[in-house]
């Protein structure tokens, strides 16, 4: 009847894990209690939960991801204070059953649940106004995206509470993910929790390339779009080509799992290094689809704070072109110590290091547009600079790796874990944060407080030195990954040193929060009525903030790169059109929260063996799909009286700010 | 044949910098005690030095620019439609091409030099050790000696040493930093790697890729011996306090254990390596390395050698 899942499933036996149980359980009914209270019932179902709205949607991903740093980062106290009490033969206090887990679900929630999310909710809320467009070219397959990965999020929770995650590192390498040696359900975990978010992650990067392709503004030329937007694109033609060997590499290894095939394991013809391969085929593409957007946003934020055109346009959007594509012939640079010949590791090696190429085409296009620039040293302009110094060590330090003479003896050591923190961390993050401040007044009406952000990123930026250097120091010394515990003295300190830097960066996540929690509270001071708190330079600062649903009454003109820029340069931005139009909207529809709910206990079906229910999960999935392929009341048209009217209030705010 | 056909900037360029900058690192990798070792450092340092040709200005710049073209100075020069200047596209494109370009020559040639695989040049002919890995401990036989350890390895210094490698469990990875890089160990597959020490000593070795929960304990030593007497002398005392490693002793020190006791083994079957890659090959079911010796054929041993990861 219930499969594998018995009431041992739940781990009773483990304090840490009962008291954060507890704890969610805690906030979970606190936060029920309060919508029910407050009666957001009614509201949070038909504003936000069945919302197609980009914008809303949007957001809703960035609060995920939000959600999912505090957990992510959690795993990453425990790991550094294991090892930091974990010296000169203490065992600490995770033993490796426990300890393994964390590492495994730091690195996959860091990844698929946090960072993907954050860049996804981003590009939500931008692309489309950037590009002039009423919403994405799917609406509904953009909710139904949304859910499919809080479908994966819920299932990763569970494993907290109902049985175990995996104890293999977050890329599962086969023969230690197959059956014989991870029997339990940890993997199954990990395999349904990926599969399905990397299929929400299809839809949406299908779903932009058709918008940017068939939904821009008609006067924007492709070389017209903001660089943002450019960038988004070529994450999402890497996600297209490369989730799909993803979702391969997956299939196989359920395949192996369930029915007893043998692609990766060691006998009957199997072979772990061609899921190495495969993972990998996919894996190194996905660091190009974190960074590139975020890179988008560096160029954003140091044009519009410099009061200047962007340095190089067409170099940044080559540049990114030529990274997405060298981004696909790099992957076996990941396992240079397989064993394959000199030649193909020298070809994969130098593969690699051409990519830093483009990337410092790219850095010194962000120097020359601050160069004669008027720079304004705004949290935004902060994160940017650190990424430029952070990052560019961390580029050296990556194709240092690529030289595989080199790799022999840095690879799986500390150094490279420092190393990929440095890009990500360096990179990514501080993208996202810096575009979370920039873009936050657009979306709420209202700035973030600068006081708190420039504190939250001071700490995020020394914390990160203090937790990553000792990791690049104790690569040289010879300390590898993924250990529990450690008996060399010379490691010791600096071990120390990294938990401490661990701290920092936690009052770094504390004072974001602070943040929010006094930009929201002080919101009438903060607030911004002009909807262009930075005198920026495109389009999604010509609507009102926050923008109204359909984005803009009129579709705007596109003249130039900095397009808004240009109407404000011709004192037209603000002008009022003789007469609106209707506008055609898609209607809200729940279809895509069914559709997740049923993914989300389908997947636990799978996990556990519950077959039936993995059956019903299954056609309750395609019966919700075409109940809403054969629903026509799908869309409407906005009445130009009601366009009209918040017009109207939108300009009156304006001739006030 | 190894030679050190890289360009001689390593050798003019690493004692110097090496000795200023890092000489308080001991034990890890930028401490080597081996040929291949030293060269792999010697490769560090110079693609870092080569690299910072372009990190440093870049990081310089950024600080630089920001400070001069701050908002608040008003004197420097502002120009807000400036955005393409063809000569500096010029050089920042010309310039990271170039030192990629003088980069990947090193790569190439130090890659080649530095392949695994390629067999020590010397006058002494190499100990040859079979590695396998297990849950969780390092198996080390001596074919030619007919010997066998557990997470002790020993060989004179300045002799070349040829292991081959594989696993009876989950992918691990061989790795003594101080002499030398890793390579995988992998089930029913062989790799290969040369080191040589050229200093006596004792130096640690562990798994660098995870195997599972009993992973962090999986170190073995490797001693160096100060000549080939004192080798001589090891082999004697295992082949007098050991045991004998045959199928039934193998199966059962393959079981999972954690933190194994060094052991000595006075004698092996013959050919357990080939019988432990063979076990995976070709059957669904796998038998146990004393069903394939006891049958004593085992085909898939010289199938084995010749697919998938071997030289390409």
């Amino acid at each position: 009847m219930f499969g594998k899942l018995t009431l041992e499933a739940v781990p009773y036996h483990e304090p840490i894990v009962m008291v954060t149980l507890a704890m969610v359980a805690l906030g979970g009914l606190a936060l029920i209690a309060a919508i029910t209270y407050f009666r957001k019932w009614n509201y949070l179902w038909t504003e936000w939960l069945t919302s197609v709205d980009h914008k809303r949607i949007g957001v809703m991903y960035i609060v995920v991801a939000l959600v999912m740093l505090i957990r992510g980062f959690a795993d990453a106290m425990m790991m550094r204070s294991q090892l930091a009490l974990a010296t000169n033969g203490a065992l600490g206090y995770l033993p490796p059953d426990h300890y393994d887990q964390i590492f495994t679900a730091h690195g996959v929630i860091m990844i698929i649940f946090m960072a993907m999310p954050f860049m996804f909710g981003l590009m939500n809320i931008i692309v489309p106004l950037q590009i002039g467009a009423r919403d994405v070219a799917f609406p509904f397959l953009n909710s139904l995206s949304f859910w499919l990965l809080v479908a994966a999020v819920v299932l990763m929770n569970l494993s907290l509470g109902v049985g175990e995650f995996a104890r293999t590192g977050w890329v599962a390498y086969p023969p230690l993910s197959g059956l014989e040696y991870s029997p339990g359900v940890g993997v199954d975990y990990y395999i349904w929790a990926l599969q399905i978010s990397g299929i929400g992650t299809t839809l949406t990067a299908v779903n932009f390339l058709v918008t940017v392709l068939k939904m821009r503004a008609p006067t924007m030329k492709l070389m017209e779009m903001p660089i943002f937007t450019w960038t988004c694109t070529w994450a999402n033609v890497l996600v297209v080509t490369s989730f799909p060997i993803l979702t391969a590499a997956l299939g196989l290894l359920t395949l192996d799992r369930y029915l007893d095939f043998h692609f990766f394991t060691s006998d009957g013809g199997g072979n772990a290094m061609m899921y190495i391969n495969l993972f990998w085929a996919w894996g190194h593409p996905e660091v190009y689809i974190l960074i590139l957007p975020a890179f988008g946003i560096f160029s954003e934020v140091i044009s519009t704070f410099t009061g200047k055109r962007l340095f190089g346009y067409k170099s940044m959007i080559y540049a990114s072109g030529v990274i997405a594509f060298l981004g696909f012939i790099v992957w076996l640079h990941h396992f240079f110590t397989m064993g394959s010949g000199a030649n193909v590791n020298a070809f994969f090696g130098i593969a690699t290091m051409v990519i830093s190429v483009p990337t410092g085409v790219k850095l010194f296009n962000w120097l020359f547009t601050i160069y004669r620039g008027r720079l304004h040293f705004t949290s935004p302009v902060l994160w940017t600079l650190g990424f430029m110094v952070t990052f560019t060590i961390g580029g050296m330090t990556g194709v240092l790796m690529a030289v595989p003479g080199a790799d022999f003896v840095l690879h799986n050591s500390l150094f490279l874990i420092a190393h990929f923190h440095n890009t990500i961390i360096g990179g990514a993050v501080f993208g996202y944060l810096a575009g979370f401040t920039f873009w936050f007044p657009k979306v709420f009406g209202f700035k973030l407080n600068e006081k708190w952000g420039k504190a939250s990123f001071w700490f995020w930026q020394i914390g990160f030195y203090f937790a990553f250097v000792p990791l690049y120091i104790l690569g040289f010394l010879g300390m590898t990954r993924r250990l529990n515990h450690t008996d060399n003295p010379d490691w010791t300190p600096w071990l120390y040193v990294a938990c401490i830097g661990a701290v920092l960066i936690l009052f770094g996540i504390l004072c974001q929060f602070i943040q929010v929690f006094v930009s929201v509270r002080d919101r009438k001071k903060l607030v911004d009525e002009s909807g262009d708190p930075w005198n920026a330079h495109t389009l999604e600062w010509a609507t009102s903030s926050p923008p109204p649903f359909y984005n803009f009454a009129t579709t705007p003109v596109v003249h130039d790169i900095d397009a808004f820029t240009d109407m404000k340069e011709k004192g037209i931005a603000y002008d009022r059109p003789a007469k609106y139009a209707p506008i055609h909207m898609p209607r809200n529809t729940s279809a895509g929260l069914i559709i997740g709910a049923f993914a989300t206990v389908g997947g636990f079906a799978a996990i556990w063996h519950i077959w039936w229910l993995a059956i019903v999960s299954l056609v309750g999935i395609i019966a919700a799909f075409l109940v809403r392929a054969y629903d026509n009341d799908v869309d409407y048209y906005v009445q130009p009286a009601e366009i009209e009217r918040l017009e109207s209030a939108h300009l009156a705010k304006l001739a006030k700010a | 044949m190894r030679t050190r056909k890289y360009p001689n900037i390593l050798r003019w360029l690493s004692p110097a910098l090496a000795a200023a900058a890092l000489s308080g690192c001991s034990g890890g990798i930028l401490d080597p005690k081996g040929q291949v070792a030293a060269d792999e450092k010697s490769l560090i340092i110079t693609a870092t030095l080569l690299m910072l040709i372009v990190v440093v200005p870049v990081i310089v710049m950024t600080l630089v620019f920001a400070w001069k073209y701050r908002a608040t100075n008003t004197e420097a020069v502002y120009e807000p439609k400036w955005s393409h200047s063809t000569k500096i596209e010029l050089v920042v494109w010309i310039v990271p091409i170039l030192i990629v370009s003088i980069l990947g020559v090193i790569t190439w040639k130090s890659t080649h030099a530095l392949d695994p695989y390629r067999p020590i040049e010397s006058d002494k002919k190499p100990i040859n050790v079979e590695v396998v890995s297990l849950n969780w401990k390092w198996l080390f036989i001596y074919p030619d000696l007919g010997i066998a350890t557990v997470n002790e390895l020993s060989f004179p210094k300045d002799v070349p040493v040829a292991f081959k490698i594989t696993s009876d469990a989950a992918m691990n990875s061989f790795f003594i930093p101080q002499l030398g890089g890793q390579i995988y160990s992998m089930a029913g597959m062989q790799t290969k790697l040369h080191l040589i020490a050229s200093e006596a000593g004792t130096y640690n070795g562990f798994s660098a890729n995870y195997s599972g929960g009993g992973f962090s304990g999986m170190k073995f030593e490797a001693i160096a011996q100060p000549s080939e007497e004192a080798f001589q002398a090891w082999v004697e005392k295992v082949r007098t306090s050991g045991s004998t490693l045959d199928a039934l002793a193998y199966d059962d020190l393959a079981k999972p254990s954690e933190k194994h006791a060094v052991t000595y083994y006075a004698s092996v079957a013959p050919n357990l390596f080939g019988a432990i890659i063979g076990k995976y090959m070709n059957t669904h079911d796998v038998g146990t390395v004393g069903e394939i010796l006891g049958f004593n054929t085992w085909p898939g041993a010289q199938i084995c050698l010749a697919p998938a990861n071997t030289e390409l």
